[in-house]
């Protein structure tokens, strides 16, 4: 096909040509972007958090009137809940991965004497954590019984100064004895929290995500061997098959109902619900932008199809011409198509100088990434598409103006 | 004329249904977009408390020790500790001032059909309900006595009044929190605060606390701490924070009716801050801060990412369907030059021609303004129905409307000049020839 024609038909019609082009640069910079952001919420929703997901639930109670005593209150309940048949595993813990509701972090540094904390991480409390969450150590052990502290025991040794009242042994996620000490064995080393508190490394688990603020680093946790109760504001979590979530809450609610009836149940739910909640603002906003890239492609392709239907009413006559002096169907047809694929080129060619600088643009502003070089492609093809199926409707039209209207004068 | 203008505008319209049910489409889905995404931000950005906001203050100071110091850049700190909290309150260098923090609460109803259940609280001081202009349905706030005294005294908000006593008033009944009868004192009016400024670490937007109880009191009863604890050095907490460990969890406001006894109470901050290092209970060196409400606002970013980053894309979007506009109308009106070759011929001006074809334009416009405002309300419908914890506020209000029509006017004037200007420029003779 004879590019230069087109390009001398379109000289003419400059004005338009360019409003083309850049509805199609602005539709692809947009879309690119979009499509980026989508990603980017995806990815962020498709987080590992290092545990049992699926085989998790969650109750956490409240009490009504005076606390009974709750380190003997908590020890009943957890004992009449592993009995509940299709329970596997009961822990009590404040928070979880992925949490919305709260969390505990700390600063954590190599050497007491350091100014700046080398990196911030989560904190998980409470005893029999780590089988109930199912998350796996790669290195190490899991607390003995009796290297436990209760949380009221711990925070008053803290308050006193009095450093033996503490626990002395910690487990820390892979990524945060990389972070301390790459390419070392973590195992017996001594990290530092608060003013140089130390605490010896027992144990390393694969994976265990934070509770939030997860730009501080998904994947710094760190579990204490810490018991609380119920009173403390700590929910009991209870590990189950997948399929026996709904009647082990169930039975797990009405038990511990039943033990003290004086206490509210303020959260009953499956940790798939937590998650669920976390994540629901970054769902809702992957559809607007899914909404916003469809009605912008359709605005664009109705666009190409008014404009196109304008060219081909204005060029009637130059299309009987065309005919009579012996151009077939198809390559009028392939002239219209050859017109969009140029004006949409050039449409993408801009578009992806600013889609690149509407992303310096967010990355400035929203702690985004750059852009990958692989969305570039991906908005092209989409405009190319787009532009073409649009523009087949008016050029099927000129293809079908018949040579005689060369001969008219109207 | 214009009637003229408006019979030629109705007429080409119609003549074309197809282009002009595109232009007005285009336009609609621009501004339904738009004007959705700036609903929202306009209603996340609003004043909580009109006409107070520039005199309510929330002082900031920094009590911790050297660790993670950076001269200059290190912001003081968020919360107040015990402490602090308490000597800025009993200096009453402010005209008001109030210490507070959030709290969850057992309810036990005096109606035995409705089971106990957890409500938010407020642990505060007196001055909170004069300070914020929180009007009462029934009777009236505590005073600074009764936070002296430890009173068993209690405020409810509305919602929670028709929940337990049926909407009636109920001051002087008896109602059991955490375990304790409390006296009910007042029962709030209409107050929705939006952003919940006061406590932005607890929400920033939705429905504020049912229960208010002194501060002295819910300490004395240990009702729950329901909020952010921050502390420095060793300090650490458990459920309930200590009053003397090195931890921060309560919010100070101060009411400060002129921008100079503002700056004189900055300066009281600093000097607060000197004299508690040369006790030797802080170490850093004085770093305060004085924010107004707004500017509190500000600081915490209390429009979230997302709704920004929306309204940009709504934006994108509506410059799209403008450039859209504007090419389908230059179609137009080029493919009606004969006809405007005609009428320059027998008379009219340039200046008439352009005149009317702009008014087709703001014809466009106002189809387009109706179809956007409709797709406005369903896209609001929408983002209600998001999770957000801003999602319930998502109305359109009577500003916005007019927003709405305006920017549909001006978006599709601004598409028709380049368009009308373009076809005015035909010279009227050729035209007539070529036909």
């Amino acid at each position: 096909m004879d590019v230069l024609p087109i390009l001398s038909t379109l000289h003419r019609h400059k004005l338009t040509a360019w409003l083309l082009i850049l509805e199609i640069a602005l539709t692809c910079a947009i879309v690119c972007n979009a499509v980026f952001l989508i990603g980017q919420q995806l990815r962020r929703m498709d987080l590992p958090s290092g545990i049992a997901e699926h085989e998790l639930v969650q109750i956490q109670l409240g009490y009504v009137g005076n606390t009974p005593d709750a380190k003997a209150q908590t020890q009943t309940d957890l004992a009449a809940l592993r009995t509940i048949l299709g329970v596997k595993q009961v822990a009590l813990t404040r928070y979880l991965p992925f949490y919305l509701d709260g969390g505990s972090n700390t600063g954590i540094k190599v050497n007491p004497q350091q100014q700046q904390k080398t990196l911030d991480a989560a904190q998980y409390l409470g005893q029999n954590l780590l089988p109930t969450l199912g998350t796996r150590l790669v290195a190490g052990r899991n607390f003995r019984p009796g290297e436990y502290v209760d949380l009221d025991t711990a925070v008053a040794a803290l308050n006193r100064g009095n450093l033996k009242g503490l626990p002395q042994v910690m487990i820390i996620t892979r990524a945060i004895a990389e972070r301390l000490w790459p390419g070392k064995n973590a195992l017996g080393k001594t990290l530092y929290v608060g003013n140089g508190i130390p605490f010896r490394v027992i144990g390393v688990v694969a994976q265990l995500a934070r509770h939030k603020r997860l730009q501080q680093g998904v994947e710094y946790s760190t579990v204490w061997p810490i018991r609380m109760t119920s009173a403390d504001g700590a929910s009991y979590m209870i590990r189950c098959a997948p399929k026996d979530r709904t009647t082990v809450l169930k039975a797990a609610v009405a038990k511990l109902k039943q033990l003290n009836p004086n206490r509210v149940v303020l959260k009953a739910r499956t940790y798939d619900a937590v998650r669920r909640a976390f994540f629901a603002n970054d769902r809702a906003m992957a559809g607007i932008l899914v909404g916003v890239i469809a009605a912008l492609l359709i605005v664009t392709a109705l666009g190409i199809v008014g404009l196109a239907s304008f060219w081909v009413s204005q060029r009637r006559r130059m299309i009987g011409v065309r005919r009579a002096v012996g151009a077939t169907r198809g390559d009028i047809l392939r002239y219209f198509q050859t017109e969009n694929f140029l004006l949409a080129t050039i449409g993408i060619a801009l578009g992806m100088v600013l889609a690149y600088g509407i992303n310096l643009y967010l990355m400035l502003h929203y702690e985004l990434p750059r852009l990958p070089a692989i969305y570039f492609p991906v908005g092209a093809i989409a405009l190319w598409l787009i532009g073409q199926l649009a523009v087949l409707g008016p050029a099927l039209r000129a293809a079908a103006v018949p040579p005689v209207v060369a001969t008219r004068s109207v | 004329m214009f009637g003229y203008y408006l019979e030629l505008a109705l007429r080409s319209l119609r003549r074309n249904k197809v282009l002009t049910a595109l232009m007005v489409l285009a336009i609609a889905l621009g501004i339904g977009a738009s004007m959705t995404t700036l609903t929202v931000l306009h209603v996340l950005s609003g004043d909580p408390v009109p006409g107070r906001s520039s005199t309510l203050y929330y002082p900031q100071i920094d009590p911790r020790d050297m660790s993670g110091y950076l001269p200059g850049k290190s912001q003081p700190m968020y919360q107040m500790s015990w402490i602090d909290g308490m000597n800025l309150l009993r200096a009453k260098r402010a005209d008001r001032q109030a210490l507070m923090t959030g709290g969850l609460v057992a309810v036990q109803p005096h109606n035995t059909m409705l089971d106990p259940f957890y409500e938010a609280a407020r642990f505060t001081t007196a001055d909170f309900f004069p300070m914020f202009g929180v009007p009462f349905e029934y009777g009236h706030p505590w005073h600074a006595a009764d936070d002296e005294a430890h009173a068993r005294v209690v405020v409810i908000s509305a919602a929670l009044d028709d929940k337990l006593f049926g909407g009636k008033d109920s001051t002087g009944k008896t109602l059991r929190l955490s375990g304790v009868a409390f006296r009910v004192v007042g029962v709030l009016g209409d107050w929705h605060p939006n952003p919940q400024f006061y406590d932005l670490l607890r929400k920033s937007f939705g429905e504020n606390e049912g229960v208010y109880v002194p501060l002295s009191t819910s300490q004395d009863v240990g009702m729950n701490h329901d909020g952010s604890t921050d502390c420095w050095g060793n300090g650490g907490s458990g459920k309930n924070p200590s009053h003397t460990a090195p931890c921060a969890w309560l919010q100070f406001w101060v009411q400060l009716d002129t921008p100079t006894r503002a700056a004189a109470y900055k300066t009281f901050l600093v000097h607060y801050s000197e004299q508690q290092k040369a006790l030797g209970r802080f170490q850093r060196p004085p770093n305060v801060r004085l924010r107004d409400v707004m500017q509190w606002l500000d600081y915490n970013r209390v429009v979230p990412d997302n709704v920004r980053l929306q309204t940009w894309l709504a934006l994108g979007f509506l410059l799209v369907c403008l450039v859209n506009t504007v090419g389908l109308m230059l179609a137009k009106f080029m493919r009606r030059a004969p006809e405007l070759g005609v009428r320059r011929a027998l008379g009219a001006s340039k200046r008439a021609l352009f005149a009317q074809l702009l008014v087709e334009s703001g014809l466009v416009g106002l189809a387009g303004g109706t179809g956007g405002l409709l797709l406005a309300l369903l896209g609001l419908s929408l983002v209600r129905r998001q999770p957000a914890e801003y999602a319930p506020l998502a109305h359109l209000d009577p500003a916005m409307l007019l927003v709405t029509f305006l920017l549909a006017l001006g978006a599709s004037l601004l598409a028709g000049l380049l368009p009308a200007w373009r076809a005015c420029q035909i010279a009227p003779a050729l035209r007539l020839k070529s036909n």
